[in-house]
């Protein structure tokens, strides 16, 4: 079921929504069109998939156009993505060439008539090169390019340089451009399967589903099984605190088709949990959305022992539940996590393990800073923060049009 | 019931577009360059607008700059004098930007070494555009100013109370010249002014004024 936006009223701040229909007016009758490369999977589609009815509602014309490609041209898309982030695959010229000619087709197919275009991601970027320039195209980069491999950046960014703007998730993910960066931080939708209210009944029978005790406090990290994420980290602090803390740990993850090493690191995982009655490491389907939201509230703490890390919305989801989080210093965790308010970044194995004695033995400190931080999530992180963000950069890139 | 007064207050709210200047600090001479060769907005964006992106929770120091020498340079001196600036007390933005570099440079000429961020994140340097909102929102007598700051989205608190005083050039906020000038209301007036913006989230500051409305609305002045 679709949410409208008269239903977040109940779970945002006072006046917020009042707000975005004042905004709207700066804007109404201002065509807004995305372009992306798919309408499901994925967290750029997941987002769309809430903004485009909103912003209907607000009576902005949005249009969402899906780049058509063939797989051929996808691995390339696959390819450019990891290059940007630093894991440089050798793309050939072939692959370029791939590129240009797929975007060239597709720009044949679409039309490009709206105020602002807002390009989402490589995969469409190179049809600046042939739609109508009469409105605003903005590129938007929901990807970390801070270190990419240089032959594939400089490639993209010929394509980059003739957008009007460009948006970035984090100032560190942005490179080095002559168009004027602008910083939109992702955001979580509170009503989705993932963030929405559960009852405890609710909660304890998911977690009956998944064989989980609820006898001990419950330590739990979500994501997937990525060095990057040190799950093995997570194990190393909790073997730290059982020392003294009874408790169980939960690593939850599902499994990537794109991401070979996911099963080397899994193993890793496993042979590291060892037969430990109280570690569980579950795998779960990339649809598991009720199943992550009961074991997030059916946590004391969370754990986002991230080394390196794109923006980390599991972190904000967590908050939005209430849980003290103790997250790695790193990427979007940092911006989240107001240290010693609303959770701790951490360094290392024993700065984990330190923090997260301190907070079971300290149950009021987690209680307050789980409290302060859902508050904090409200006022910074929910969907609709994303879309007066959206609507103040059409007010401000559009005006005059 | 309190008289009518006119012109009606006018709320008005606003939201943010961030932008990325492009430029980063990764010690404190890189930022004392900075700090003098970035545009005044951005100065603007790291002192006064702080205050619009911490609506509930204020954070350790209230400033950017502050906050990052204490927290990712783990400098927590400089955080502390950086942080002890009032960015309020200043005639123009260029007079703060003086006396932030000024701290800056007296607390370097007593460094052996220039601190750095080693295991933390650089500081970048942003600015904003901000678009005023109207909220179609009008305060006629003293329980409707109440009731508006009471409902209202925060980004109005940061509008009247913070940007005002910029937007104006003066020292008093919206609120405070509407209830001199407009409901005759010296006393509260005064009771708005005393007010330390300084050390408020939005959610404190909008308590704040309600509590001082809600006394004057319940006979804790004679004035009305």
């Amino acid at each position: 079921m679709t949410n409208s936006l008269e239903d977040y009223r109940k779970v945002t701040p006072p006046g917020s929504v009042d707000l975005l229909y004042h905004m709207s007016e700066k804007v109404k009758g201002k065509s807004l069109l995305n372009i992306n490369s798919t309408r499901s999977g994925g967290g750029v589609a997941e987002i769309l998939n809430r903004l485009v009815p909103m912003l209907n509602e607000l009576e902005i014309k949005v249009g969402w156009e899906i780049i058509q490609g063939s797989e051929g041209f996808f691995k390339v898309t696959k390819a450019f993505h990891n290059a940007l982030q630093g894991r440089d695959p050798g793309i050939s010229d072939r692959m370029y060439q791939l590129y240009i000619e797929e975007n060239r087709e597709n720009a044949k197919r679409l039309t490009f008539d709206a105020d602002m275009i807002l390009v989402h991601d490589p995969q469409p970027a190179a049809l600046i090169d042939y739609g109508d320039r009469a409105g605003k195209w903005v590129w938007r980069c929901h990807i970390d390019i801070s270190q990419p491999a240089r032959r594939v950046w400089r490639f993209l960014k010929n394509y980059v340089l003739k957008y009007d703007a460009a948006i970035f998730s984090l100032p560190a993910f942005a490179q080095k451009l002559p168009i004027p960066k602008f910083l939109i931080y992702p955001s979580i939708d509170p009503l989705s399967d993932k963030n929405r209210e559960l009852s405890r009944r609710e909660v304890n029978k998911i977690l009956d589903r998944l064989g989980i005790p609820r006898d001990k406090p419950i330590l739990l990290q979500v994501s997937r099984f990525d060095r990057f994420k040190d799950p093995v980290g997570v194990i190393q602090a909790y073997r730290i605190v059982k020392k003294h803390n009874d408790c169980r740990l939960i690593l939850v993850g599902g499994g990537a088709a794109d991401d070979p090493e996911g099963d080397v690191v899994l193993q890793e995982v496993r042979e590291a949990a060892g037969k430990d009655p109280d570690i569980h490491v579950l795998l779960l389907p990339p649809d598991s959305n009720i199943e992550v939201n009961a074991l997030q509230r059916a946590a004391t703490i969370v754990l986002q022992k991230s080394l390196r890390e794109g923006f980390g919305l599991t972190v904000a989801e967590a908050m939005w539940k209430g849980k003290p989080v103790v997250g790695g210093f790193a990427g979007g965790i940092t911006v989240q996590i107001m240290y010693y308010h609303t959770g701790y970044t951490v360094s290392s194995v024993e700065g984990a393990a330190f923090r997260v004695r301190h907070l079971l033995n300290n149950p009021e400190i987690g209680r307050k800073m789980g409290s302060d931080a859902k508050e904090y999530i409200r006022r910074n992180f929910l969907i609709t923060r994303q879309l007066a963000d959206y609507l103040t950069l059409m007010a401000a890139l559009t005006n005059g049009r | 019931m309190h008289a009518a007064v006119s012109p009606p207050f006018e709320f008005v709210g606003c939201t943010e577009l961030r932008e990325i200047l492009g430029v980063k600090a990764e010690d404190e001479v890189q930022l004392l360059d900075l700090l003098e060769e970035v545009p005044i907005e951005s100065i603007y964006y790291h002192t006064h607008e702080y205050f619009l992106r911490h609506q509930f929770l204020l954070g350790p120091y209230p400033n950017d700059f502050a906050t990052w020498v204490a927290t990712q340079v783990r400098d927590r001196v400089l955080g502390e004098r950086l942080g002890v600036i009032d960015p309020y007390e200043f005639e123009t933005l260029e007079d703060l930007r003086e006396a932030l570099i000024s701290v800056m440079e007296d607390h370097l000429s007593k460094m052996l070494a220039v601190p750095r961020v080693d295991d933390g994140e650089p500081f970048y340097f942003m600015l904003s555009r901000m678009v005023e909102v109207p909220t179609e929102t009008v305060a006629r007598t003293l329980q409707e100013l109440r009731d508006g700051i009471a409902r209202l989205d925060t980004s109005a608190i940061y509008f009247h109370f913070y940007a005002a005083r910029i937007r104006r050039n003066r020292r008093d906020s919206d609120f405070t010249i509407w209830a001199e000038e407009g409901l005759h209301m010296p006393e509260l007036a005064q009771h708005l002014r005393a007010i330390n913006p300084y050390i408020f989230s939005l959610e404190q500051l909008r308590k704040r004024l309600v509590e001082i409305c809600d006394t004057f609305l319940n006979g804790g002045s004679r004035e009305r």
